[in-house]
Parts: structure tokens; sequence; C-alpha cells
């Protein structure tokens, strides 16, 4: 049984891309991307250096914008708007390079991040540390990224590994309902990318996510389908399965031994 | 030892534990009480005439640099145009005062600072609707612009800025409250401190709103600050203004203190001192620009009296506080506080002591260079003779030049090596005081 295999969802998909491009000048790095996440789905994208997974990231998630095509979030035309629309419409992003508070405490980083979700906005009149459901979520948004005991640190001085955990963490205290992770494994040790990949699996559960990733074996384990992204295109896009047995992919990518 | 992480909670972000509410309040209470009792008592040990016009001084310069310091320190704007809002503040409140002046309404002088207030957000929001568009060097051009275009048109509409004499008006023909007429500087000390007092309660409070820890998060990272969705421009926005407020108050308790304001008061060197303020104090903390306002005000005061060239000192001061204490006098005392909780610091006193005697000689040695030069160059005509440090001396005598080349060369010299070893003190006795912290 394949993914692919499920009825249609009658709502229309939670992220939808059609025809998306970006250029910078002549040089063209999105050429042409149409892909659709349903509720629910964990899609990776793979791809060699510099095929555009990044960028492709930046016009999804706002922070490009994009020279030609659409993105739909639920149906809802999202083409071209800031970041923090965007995000205040469910849709929240990782980077690839730790984009952290740097002076602010850890405890203030991942409180920060839930502030808006929680309504507070711009509140001027309010004592931020009497706002017991803020509280109670960063807490549990610490415990979950296991830096409960960090919390007073100044995030600039968290090693490189909890930096990626606060990264991770400050993309989920807002209760997106769909997340994109851009490399959240990177540069980590077999042990840490373990412990994150089980942290991925539990908070992208009931919610969309779509990631970048390198390490093959998180990919393989943790995504429903997987896009493969080569010169701003997608080559494939299928089930773990059905990209392993794709010849294309094999030659582009994963190199011509079958895997 | 260099790699050392710095530990030190930033603000007040890093103090309250995860699930608890903070200081009790009745800690948080008591600072204010205390600080209260402070300013109510101060007037009765300094009873003097100057020590009530520089306490007033100081006290709307308070408000002055921590309003800028809402700002460059919270929200990591850099705006060379804070004194639009002061004087701007300053120049309405004055006409408000002869406007209610011999009582027309029923409107006592200690609620008029309401009117440099409301002056101040007024052109915070219209100013800010054009510089906050945007961010980093592009903002400071902006208010640069802003503060230039706002003090040639203060010279230019004369009938509302008075011209160079600029607005004058008269405290005591407003109504009296409480039975005082502010005739006397003791009443009008009272009156700002006041005002002082509950402005700087505001705008620390502000600090620990969900809007306040925004800024912050804005300053350290506005990008990151938009996806986690908030809108960068908004936040600067909001900023801008309430510090435009709060910059109004402090404008307003001048044209009260002064009975005068001028287009003097608006413009770049206004703009330059509260910069000054802030920094010398310290951005980085609540408390920085309090500190330096008593400061900057003092030695302002002080100076002047001493040298005329006190302008240069300022300069110098400023650039050695950049250069070696970014942090400001508040980072430099925060640095103390773990050495003081483990009772490490007498350890480090001495080494402090030791590098300040070839600091200050080395100061010696280029204060009397520098005044030898002004003697011999602007004020020429004088003649040589001058006294320093009440020692007569011969400006174009060798003597004098050999001493301050010395002292400049072997101050210098001693204090480089002293910081050194003072650096290294401090380092060996933050450690024991960290495991002495962790071991209990």
């Amino acid at each position: 049984m394949t993914s692919d295999a499920r009825a249609p969802a009658p709502e229309p998909p939670a992220l939808q891309l059609a025809g998306l491009r970006k250029a910078f000048g002549a040089m063209e790095i999105i050429r042409g991307v149409d892909l659709a996440l349903p509720a629910g789905e964990r899609h990776a994208v793979i791809g060699p250096n510099g095929a555009g997974k990044s960028t492709l990231f930046h016009l999804v998630s706002g922070h490009y914008q994009p020279s030609g095509g659409s993105i739909r979030l639920r149906g809802e035309d999202i083409t071209g708007m800031a970041p923090q629309l965007i995000n205040r419409r469910g849709l929240s992003r990782s980077f690839q390079v730790t984009n952290i508070f740097p002076r602010l405490s850890v405890w203030e980083n991942v409180r920060c991040a839930t502030l808006w979700s929680m309504g507070y906005k711009y509140s001027f009149w309010r004592n931020v540390e009497r706002l017991a459901d803020a509280r109670r979520r960063t807490e549990e948004i610490l415990t979950e990224i296991n830096l409960l005991d960090r919390w007073r640190m100044p995030a600039g001085v968290l090693t490189y590994a909890e930096q990626r955990a606060l990264e991770i963490g400050l993309t989920i205290a807002g209760d997106a309902d769909i997340l994109l992770l851009d490399e959240p494994t990177a540069g980590m040790s077999h042990a840490e990318t373990e412990r994150v990949v089980s942290l991925i699996r539990r908070v992208s559960e009931k919610r969309t996510l779509l990631m970048i990733e390198h390490d093959m074996g998180v990919v393989f384990d943790l995504a429903d389908r997987i896009s493969v992204l080569v010169y701003g295109e997608i080559l494939a896009s299928d089930t773990p399965e059905g990209i392993k047995a794709n010849a294309a992919v094999q030659q582009a990518y994963l190199g011509v031994e079958p895997l | 030892m260099s790699d050392r992480p710095d530990m030190r909670p930033h603000g007040h972000a890093a103090t309250d534990p995860p699930g608890g509410r903070g200081r009790s309040l009745l800690a948080t209470a008591g600072i204010w009480v205390g600080a209260a009792l402070l300013l109510a008592i101060l007037p009765h040990v300094f009873g003097s005439g100057l020590a009530l016009t520089s306490m007033s001084l100081v006290g709307m310069m308070i408000i002055f640099a921590l309003s800028y310091n809402m700002l460059l320190g919270q929200t990591g704007l850099l705006s060379f145009g804070q004194a639009v809002f002061f004087g701007l503040g300053g120049f309405l409140t004055a006409h408000a005062m002869n406007a209610l002046a011999d009582g027309k309404a029923a409107v006592p002088l200690v609620v008029v600072p309401v009117v440099g207030a409301a002056a101040g957000l007024v052109f915070g929001i219209l100013f800010g609707a054009v510089a906050t568009r945007r961010a980093g060097t592009a903002f400071a051009m902006i208010t640069l612009g802003i503060g230039e275009l706002v003090l040639s048109s203060a010279l230019i509409l004369r009938r509302a800025f008075g011209g160079e004499e600029g607005i004058t008006t008269n405290r005591t023909d407003l109504l009296p409250f409480l039975g005082m007429t502010f005739g006397p500087q003791i009443q009008v000390y009272y009156l700002i401190a006041a005002w002082c007092l509950v402005s700087t309660a505001a705008m620390y409070a502000l600090t620990r709103t969900p809007f306040g820890r925004i800024c912050n998060a804005v300053r350290d990272n506005p990008q990151r600050a938009a996806f986690i969705g908030y809108d960068t421009r908004a936040v600067r926005f909001i900023a801008y203004s309430l510090s435009g407020l709060f910059a109004g108050v402090a404008g307003a308790l001048a044209a009260i203190n002064f009975e005068i304001v001028n287009a003097e008061q608006l413009g770049a060197a206004q703009s330059g001192s509260v910069i000054l303020m802030a920094y010398i104090g310290g951005v980085g903390n609540f408390a920085g620009p309090i500190i330096g306002a008593i400061v900057v005000t003092y030695l302002q005061v002080g100076l002047s009296d001493v040298t005329e060239i006190w302008q240069l000192y300022f300069g110098l001061l400023f650039i050695a506080m950049v250069m070696f204490v970014p942090d400001g006098i508040a980072g430099l005392l925060a640095r103390q506080q773990p050495l003081l909780q483990g009772r490490r610091l007498h350890r480090v006193v001495p080494f402090y002591l030791l590098s300040l005697l070839p600091g200050l000689a080395a100061l010696a040695g280029l204060s009397l260079a520098i005044e030898m030069t002004n003697r011999l160059t602007a004020r020429a005509a004088d003649g040589p003779e001058m006294t320093f440090l009440y020692t007569p001396i011969r400006a174009d005598s060798p003597l004098p030049w050999l001493i301050a080349v010395v002292l400049m060369a072997g101050g210098g010299w001693l204090f480089l090596r002293a910081a050194r070893l003072t650096r290294q003190a401090y380092d060996e006795a933050l450690a024991a005081a960290r495991n002495k912290g962790s071991g209990s």
C-alpha cells in the first residue's frame, strides 16, 4: 500500500505549488515546480547541492518573491505574501543555518515564538511574566526539544546541536500545522541525528511536513513521499520505494548503482 | 580564557524561573518605593541652588536617555534625531502653558507634561511612518534627515518657534497644585522627580510586555522575528512612536524647568548628547541610560567649569567607552555581580586600583598636552602662562611637554600591562566564583 493509493482528500491540499519559478537576473533557479502536499503528509525534498531546495523554501515561506507561478495554503493563494502573513496562516519554517535570537535566553526565544499564535501580538499593556498559557506552552516546547535545563542561558552560547534543537523549537512553538524544516540534521552526530528524527516524528504528527534533508537514512525513515529536485525542476515525486526504483533519479542523484 | 561563554543574563529576560512569576511583588514594589524615597530625600541632602538645578536637569535627562534606549538598546534602532521629540514636546508645552496662563483654564502645571507626551507621540507617529519603513543604516540616515528638517523648519517658522530667541513662558502663571506655585526650584525638582519616576516605571514595565520582548527579538534577529509572525516594521513603528512620547515628556519638563525653549533643543547636538548618555551608561541594560544621564550631565556641568574645551574630553571618553567598554558603565558593573555573589570581588579590586593609577597618570599627561596645545593655539593671545591642576606652568617651556610625554607613554604602557593582569585576575576570580556556586 502506498500513499499514492489513498483516496483524494475532499479538502484542498495543505500546500500546493503550481508552475513556481524564481529567477535572479538571467539565472533561473526554480524552473516551474509543481507539488501538492495533502494534509498530514511527511514530504522530503532531496537533490544535489545547488538544485534550488533552499530557494524553494524561501519562496514558500515568503522570504523571496516568486518570478512566476502560485503557492496555495489550504486553497488560499499566498503567492508573494510577506513572511509574517504566511506564518500567521499556519506555516512555519526552520533555517539551514541556525537563525535564533542570540542575546535572548533560551526561554525568551521560545516564548517569543509562541506569543503571536497565543493572540498577544504587539500587546504593550500586559505583563509577559503573567501569561500562564504562554509559560505553559514554552515549558512544553522546551521539554519537547530537551532544553529545559538550559532555559536561562543566552541562546548564542548553546552548543551547535542545542541551537539546532532550539531552531526546531522556534519553528513549532507557534503551533503551525504546516512545517518546513531545512536540513534539520545537518552537521549532527549519529546519536544527535537519531534524537532529532524522533523529535521530528513526534512534532509532525497531525501536521504537514515538508523537509529538505541530505541524510538518506533520515529521508527514507521519515518521509511518506519524496521529491527529487534537480536544476530547479522536480525530477520525480514518489514514495520512498518508487524513488529507490526510479532509474532517472538513480542516474541524476543517488548514483548509478541501484540501492 | 577568551572563549569563556558570556553567561550574564541579558536585561531581565533570564532572571525569572520558568513557571515562576519572577521577583515577588514585594521586592518589585520595594525598588520603586526606595527610588521614590531617594528622590524625596536628595534635595534635603544636597540643598544648594546648584545641586537643585543639576538634579532637575538629571531628572529630565534620565527620561530622555531611557526613551532613546527604547530604540537603540531594546529594538536595535540607531536614531540620530531623538531631540526632535524632546524639542517639539518642549515647544508645544510652552505654547500650552502660555495659553493656560493666568488661570484661564483649570489645568494645574503638574499635568502639563501630558502635552509634551502627546506632542512626542503624534510626531513619533508622523515621522515614524516614514523612518521605520527601513531599518539599519537607512533608518539612521532618515532620522538624521528628519532632525535637520525639523531644525531648519524651526528657524523658518518664526511665529511657532520664536526664531533664535525661542519661546518663553512662566510656570508660575498656571494654577498652583496643593499650594505649590512652582516658583522655587525645589518645587520644580519634585515635579520633575515625580514625572521621572512615573516615566521610568512605565518604560520599565514596557520591557516586560509581549511587545517589549518582541522588540528585543527584532533587535537580535529581525529576519527570524518575521518568521514567528511579527511585522518588524510595525514593531519599529510602535517602538519609535512610544519613544517619541517619553522624549516629549522630557522636553516638557525642560520647558517647565527653564521657562524657555529654543531651536537648539531639537538640534543635532542634543540628539548627539542623548546617544552619549545611553552609550556611556550602557545600552544593554535597562539601568544603563539612567547611569549615563547622571554621569554625562554631571560631567558636562563639572568639566565645563574646569576647561573650555570640555567637549573634546567628551569625545575622548566616548571613543574610549566604545572601544574598551562597549557595554557601558552598567555592563561593567554587571560583570562584577557574579564575583560579588561568589564572594570573590575582593580579589580583583586591588587589580582595578593597580590599573587605575597608571590610567589616571596617562590621562593627566594627555590632558596636559591638550591644554597646552589649546593655550598655544586657540588662546595664543593670552600668553603661555597657565595653570594645570593648580600648578602654574608655561606652555612654551619644554619641561611640561616632557612631563606630558612621559606620563602618557609610561602611564599608557603600565596601564596596558596592568589591564592584562586585571583581566587574568578577573577570569580566575570568575572561575572560582562559578565553582563555588556550583559546588554549594
